[in-house]
This record gives structure tokens, sequence and C-alpha cells, in this order.
């Protein structure tokens, strides 16, 4: 079987499994653990194939979720058009954030849209449309496309389902492209794409505003799925979390990040009725291991000991 | 009674003294921040961990030995700065030869480990800390009464922000960690240990954070949330000051201080968002920061 043949079977299982897992696995976990796949998987565009750690993509996440619950909630917007409607929301706010920060790199990078997501809190914990504390309850579900009733968990995860695949293959694309290539060389050596011609400012913003925009589809769904919208959303925890996704699965993979997110997700859920209070404790001294011992994540480690083990047969 | 804007000239001195106090802090944390980012080149997201743990220390001590708040200026300092010393030489340690943004993701995971396991022994209330007797009660000033203690958490950040630029800037020890910062290597060629050098900054800076603590103790709520909600603050006052100087994050500290209590006056709504809307403004205007240098 040649590698290219056994890629394509291992994509094929994967999406058979995809397809299958709401008969055996409750359908509102496994969307929850898809949208913050996708979540990370956006954010992994920005951390891992351009080299730009943001520590403030809970705003994009958290305002997609917003404006999804309150255009379908509160102005009546159609399913689908609210979640457009908060993904564009989120592309807005990326292209600010990003056109911000960009400004400067490294730490302060990091620094800069911690706060600016901070400031995204504060403006959403005091603004009259979010419910404050406590939150926007009881969004419709609604219709997709005025038939599919999405009422349904079943019928709503095939839809989220095929929005997570989207947004996946569209990463996918982007980062297989030249555009792609170019955002790794920034990644690798900043100084050296510039001095090749490259406007690394340019390519800089388009990749987090795309990051932002993709964010922004996991928490417009996640909103429709979980029919509310809280603060959290837009923490600085869920910031956190989404960074730890990636660290764990393995950043700068393809799919590091979706095994890092259902790692994320199952632990959270499987420990919080057991520990209370101190899943934050766990999910900090993950990170640390996960700096000390092993930087390529999951996935990267796996790939190095295939690699390690098929290199000594040949 | 006087009025400035129709609001009393009280409450606006009130709250600008109110404002001071709160910029004590964010200059007395972005020092220490400063401070270890020049020698260790990582940014210490755990820095406001540090903070609570030096005031729920002072709590905690009063509390369980009756140890006075006298006693905890000294104690905690020296707890946090040798717990300071073991998560350098334990953790940090390990980072410095790859990307500096793992130093980040190292702490912050720490911060996230020490908050939680306090929230989970003191719960995520308030824990109630006195004045010490001595600076109970008011000054009165003719225009305005200032509380003792606030002018003594003034007063002190002042002392101690003062003391740590002179050690840095005059001293024979100063003048070896400012040749640190530089060029290690070359330091280390001169026969200095500059292990041991970074190991006392980290402690030095975080020592720093844990008496902002004490200090914060008797006048702002203790809990052990109180960290991770000023140290988001203090991130935009460092990203607005630029790392570059001492004098320029202790300015930039007690000024948005400032700022922030003239906002509670005028337009309370943005206090809270204030730092964050000026930080957007300085990075439009001066990307590199107030005081920083574009490297």
């Amino acid at each position: 079987m040649t590698k290219a043949r056994a890629r394509y079977l291992g994509y094929a299982l994967l999406l058979a499994a995809g397809v299958l897992a709401p008969l055996v696995i409750y359908p509102v976990f496994l969307m929850n653990a898809l949208c913050f796949a996708l979540f990370a998987c956006a954010f992994n565009l920005l951390l891992g194939y351009t080299g730009l750690l943001s520590f403030g993509h809970a705003a994009f996440f958290g305002t997609a979720a917003y404006v999804t619950g309150y255009t379908a909630k509160v102005m009546g917007l159609s399913t689908g058009l609210a979640i457009l409607a908060g993904t564009a929301a989120a592309v807005l706010l990326g292209i600010v954030f990003g056109g911000l920060s960009i400004r400067r790199q490294g730490i302060y990078f990091a620094m800069i849209t911690l706060a600016l997501a901070q400031l995204i809190f504060f403006f959403y914990l005091q603004a009259p449309f979010t419910g404050g504390e406590d939150g926007l309850q009881g969004i419709p579900r609604g219709k997709l496309f005025w038939v599919i009733n999405l009422e349904n968990d079943r019928i709503l995860y095939y839809v989220v389902f095929a929005i997570f695949l989207f947004g996946f293959l569209l990463i996918h694309r982007t980062i297989h492209s030249p555009f792609g290539q170019v955002m790794k060389a920034i990644r690798e050596n900043e100084p050296r794409a510039v001095s090749l011609g490259y406007d690394v400012n340019k390519y800089k913003l388009m990749a987090f505003v795309l990051s932002a925009g993709l964010a922004g589809l996991a928490g417009a769904t996640n909103a429709i799925v979980f029919t509310f919208v809280t603060l959290t959303d837009v923490d600085w925890h869920t910031s956190g979390d989404v960074v730890l996704m990636t660290l764990l699965g393995g950043m700068g993979s393809i799919f590091g990040p979706v095994v890092g997110a259902f790692s994320i997700v199952t632990l959270e859920s499987k420990l919080s009725d057991k520990v209370g209070s101190l899943v934050t404790v766990i999910i900090g001294a993950i990170f640390c291991v996960c700096v000390l011992l092993f930087r390529r994540g999951i996935v990267g480690e796996i790939q190095g000991l295939y690699r390690r083990v098929v290199g000594n047969r040949v | 009674m006087t009025e400035i804007f129709g609001v009393p000239i009280q409450a606006l001195f009130g709250q600008l003294v109110l404002g001071l106090v709160n910029g004590c802090f964010y200059a007395m944390l972005s020092l220490g921040l400063a401070i270890i980012f020049g020698m260790l080149n990582i940014i210490n997201f755990a820095h406001g961990a540090f903070y609570m743990i030096g005031a729920v220390f002072t709590w905690f001590v009063l509390d369980t030995w009756n140890i006075s708040w006298w006693w905890s200026l000294l104690l905690a300092p020296l707890a946090v700065g040798i717990f300071g010393i073991v998560v350098e030489r334990l953790l940090l340690k390990r980072l410095y030869k790859v990307d500096p943004l793992y130093g980040l993701l190292l702490t912050f995971g720490l911060a996230l480990v020490i908050e939680g396991l306090f929230l989970h022994k003191h719960g995520s209330s308030g824990l109630p800390y006195g004045i010490p007797e001595v600076f109970q009660g008011a000054l009165n000033l003719g225009f305005m009464f200032l509380p003792k203690y606030r002018a003594i958490v003034v007063g002190a950040t002042l002392a101690v922000c003062f003391a740590t630029w002179f050690v840095i800037e005059r001293t024979q020890l100063g003048a070896y960690l400012r040749a640190g910062t530089e060029n290690p290597p070359l330091v280390q060629a001169f026969g200095i240990n500059v292990p041991v050098m970074i190991t006392l900054t980290y402690a030095i800076g975080v020592g720093l954070a844990g008496l902002a603590g004490v200090l914060a103790a008797p006048t702002l709520q203790v809990s052990p949330l109180m960290g991770s909600n000023l140290i988001i603050v203090v991130f935009a006052v460092v990203v607005i000051g630029g790392m570059g100087s001492i004098l320029g994050s202790i300015v930039t500290g007690l000024g948005l201080g400032l700022i922030e209590g003239l906002t509670k006056v005028f337009y309370s709504q943005a206090s809270n968002t204030v730092v964050f809307m000026i930080m957007v403004l300085v990075l439009l205007v001066r990307p590199a920061g107030l005081f920083g240098r574009e490297k």
C-alpha cells in the first residue's frame, strides 16, 4: 500500500467515525467538542503556522456567540443567517485586533491580545444586550434553510459536523497554499521573509483575520448548540483553554488541535463533577507538563515516534 | 462645598488617592515584571499569583498564629521569594534555550495551578483583613481627609521603587545585572555567576509582587482571584510604558492609576476599561510604548 493511499484510507476512516459517532456518544458532547476543535484549529493557524501567540482568542469566539444569539433571539434572524452574522462580527473584530496587535512582536503580541480581549470582556459585562452575569438565554435553534429542524440533536450534529469539516478543509487548503508557505516562512524567520520582499504585516493580518473568523464560526455554532451564551465564552480562561488544546495536541500539525480539543473537553466534562474546583489546577498542571516535557504535543510525539520506527526499518 | 466640573472636591481627591494606591500596585508589579523580563527574557504570567500569595499569606499568618502585619511585611516577600527560587530552579531553568513564549505558557499554567489551589482552600469570597492599628483613621489636610493607611501605601511604594532603581542604576550589583541583561555570556566570562544572578533576579522580582500583596491586604479585598484580575491590567501597563526603563514602569504605573481614579469620578462605566483604551491609543501613536525602544 502506498503512502498516499494509506493516508486516504485514514481520512476515510476518520470521516466514517465522524458520521457514526452520534449513534454511540451523546451528540451534544460531540458538538461541543467539534466546536472547540474548530476553535483550536483556527487558533493553530496563527500559533502553529504563523508563530503568533494570541492570548485573546476568546474575544472572537464570544463575540460571534453573542451576535449569533442576539440576532437569532431578538432580531429573529434564521439560524444560518445568525451564524453568518456572528462570524462576520468576529471577522470585523479580527481586523481591528489584528491591525493593533501586529504592531508589536513576540511576547508583547501575546500581552496586547490578552488586554484587548479583556476590554471586550468588560464591554460585554456592562452592555445591555448580553444579559451581563446572567448571559443570553433561550436562543432558538430554529431551522436551517427554513426546512431542516435543528431542535433534534442528531440532525444538528450533522450540521455542526459539516461546519467543522468546512472550517477544517479551509484551514488545510490555506496552509498548503502559497499563502500558507509565506506564513510558515514568517514563523521560521521573519526578517528573512521581509528581505525576500514579502509584506509581512499584510500576511500576518490576513492570517489573523482568517483565524478570528473561523474562531467566530466555532463560537457562533456553539451558541446554537447550547442555546445560551455566557461571559465564560469571552473569559480569558477560554483563551487559555484554546492555547492548551493546541499545545497538548501538537501545534503546527493539522490534526493536533482536534486531538487536543477532544482530550480537554472530555477531561473537563469527566472531571468537573468529581473534583469540582480542582479542574483549574489539573488544567494548569497539564500546561506545565506539556511545556516542560513534550512541546511537540500528542500528535507531534506520535509522528516523531512513527518516523523513528520507520526510519530504523529502512 | 467647592466643586470641580460638578464633582465635590472631597470626592475627587478621594478617588484620586484611591487611584494612586492602585497605581502603586501597578507600578510595583510592572517593575518586577520588567526586571524579570530583562534578565530571563520571560514574561512572568504567575506574577499576579505571587502577589495574591503575598496577600493571602499576610491574612493567614494573622488568622492562625496572630503574626502582625509588620512581620508579614518582612516574611511574606521572603516566603514568596523562596518559592520563586524553587520555581526558577525546578521549572523555568529548563526553558532558557527555547522560544520565550514557552516561558509565558509555563507561568500561565503555574498561575492556574496556584490560583486553583487557593480557590479550593479558601473559596472565592474575600478574606477580611483589618488596617494595622497605628494607621487607622485619617489626616485632615484642610481640603480633604486622607486615610492614613493609603498615605502609607503610596509612601512605601515610592520608597521601594526608589530603592530598586538605586540598586540597579547606582550599585555594583546593579551594574552586573545590567551587563547580564545585555550580554550574559560575556558577563559569565568575567567570572560572575550568571545562573545565580538569574535566580536571584527572579526571586527579587516575585518578592516585590509578594510585598505588593502585603501592602494590598488591608486596603483591597484579599481573595484568591485578586491576582489574575490585576495581572492583565498590569500587562496593559507594561505595553503602554514599554519595559525599557525602570523609571518608565514606575511613572506609567502611578499615572495610569491616577487616570483610572479620575475616570471613576467622571465616567465610572469606563473605569475598568480605560487602561486598555489608553493602550490602544499608545499602540496607534507610539507602538514601542512611551518609554520603550523599538528593537
